[in-house]
């Protein structure tokens, strides 16, 4: 029980996903400005997230290991996802329209985002088990869902700003990125 | 003439990273030394090229429906080529590149060019096209991964400068890559005097309708 709380606080603070380890920069700078809209994604991706592991993990375990077909993780992991999420989309769309209405219009998105296919793929890298690897995915959405929460309230100070002219936009945006990582920098070391 | 220009136009005009704004993740993540940006950007043109050759031959055979997923298949098998080539030829690369090598079936420069050009174009012009794009992320791989390098770390491609330079390790950190790329992308912009882009372009994004980042807000 421990360890699997160490993973998860350390995948939430230490080594965020957003912000250590790189994965899902495009919907952190690019959503991350309204508040409810970073939520509703942070939410989706961390769904999408542990469900990726429950459903790939076995897969690579029983199917692709035993037959020493490793090579062939990437496109199954990402066909999978792909597929996944399809499912997952008509799903809530026919059984519960009204979390539909909040999470549909992320979902698509999830497919070519970068953190999903990295947290499946860092769970075989890792060597973990099952419930470690679980473990890592929920520490790792609740991570993206904290830098796109914080990330947002950053924005929201900054509009109206008087930023240099060549510095507006995108470039401010990363430099406040660079300050936010910075802060979570701090955290370095305390697991 | 026209030909000349597909290749060009992705080496500077419409640079994916620096005008594009695509592909965030592996320009931030690999570029703390050059030879990464490098590693990186020749393994991301040799799949654009590929990928673009393959899915203009078979434009005329993939339904409309399932082309995403088709393109994605495309894309990962020759990934996982690229990542053997490297693994077997390159070991330390392939060790420094690590995940992102893997990650990029999911580079929205590929799947972008997949489904804006690519899939309407004829061969010879997305190889073009495929070329000058990578040819254009590579160079910004290169450039970030070289600033990342002397001021992190003294070197330039694995090289220590001479005289002796103060380092700051903050430039190969993680807060150092956001801080360097909006850096650089604000410089170019004022040389091309452009005005820096509002937002990120998701305009060749094969889900900017989802992300919501296309809304104006």
């Amino acid at each position: 029980m421990k360890e699997i709380m160490v993973i998860i606080i350390s995948a939430i603070l230490v080594d965020n996903f957003v912000l250590t380890r790189f994965l899902g920069v495009c919907p952190f700078l690019g959503v991350s400005k309204r508040n409810d809209s970073a939520f509703g994604m942070g939410i989706a991706v961390t769904f999408v997230m542990v469900a990726a592991t429950a459903v790939t993990f076995p897969i690579y375990k029983f199917i692709l290991e035993p037959l020493g077909l490793d090579y062939l993780r990437t496109m199954m992991f990402i066909l999978i996802i792909a597929l996944f999420v399809q499912i997952v989309e008509m799903a809530i769309k026919k059984k519960l329209p009204p979390l539909y209405k909040g999470l549909g219009v992320f979902l698509p998105l999830i497919t070519t985002n970068c953190a999903v296919l990295g947290v499946t793929l860092i769970n075989i890298d890792e060597g973990l088990g099952f419930g470690k690897a679980i473990a890592l995915s929920f520490g790792a959405g609740l991570g993206f869902l904290l830098a796109l929460m914080l990330f947002a309230g950053v924005r929201t100070s900054m509009q109206g700003k008087d930023i240099p002219k060549m510095f507006k936009g995108v470039p401010a945006t990363l430099i406040a990125a660079a300050i936010v990582s910075l802060a979570f920098m701090g955290f370095g070391g305390i697991v | 003439m026209s030909k000349i220009h597909e290749l060009t136009k992705g080496i500077i005009k419409e640079n994916p990273v620096l005008f594009g704004l695509l592909g965030m993740c592996p320009t931030l993540a690999i570029t703390t030394m050059a030879i990464n940006g490098l590693g990186m950007g020749l393994a991301t043109t040799f799949v654009l090229v590929c990928s673009n050759i393959v899915i203009s031959l078979l434009k005329n055979f993939i339904p409309e429906q399932v082309r995403l997923p088709s393109f994605i298949v495309i894309i990962a098998g020759f990934v996982t080529l690229v990542s053997f080539l490297m693994g077997a030829y390159l070991p330390q690369l392939y060790e420094s590149l690590g995940l992102f090598l893997s990650l990029i079936v999911v580079n929205c420069i590929i799947l972008g060019r997949a489904e804006v050009f690519a899939s309407k174009n004829r061969v010879f012009t997305s190889i073009l096209d495929g070329l000058g794009m990578g040819i254009g992320f590579t160079g910004a791989l290169i450039i970030i991964g070289a600033i990342r390098e002397i001021f992190g770390s003294g070197k330039i491609f694995g090289y220590t400068l001479p005289g002796n330079l103060p380092t700051m390790q903050i430039f190969i950190l993680p807060a150092g890559g956001f801080f360097v790329l909006g850096v650089v992308i604000a410089v170019v912009n004022k040389f091309a005097s452009r005005v820096p882009p509002e937002k990120i372009e998701c305009g060749s994004c094969p889900s900017k309708g989802a992300c919501g980042v296309s809304e104006s807000d």
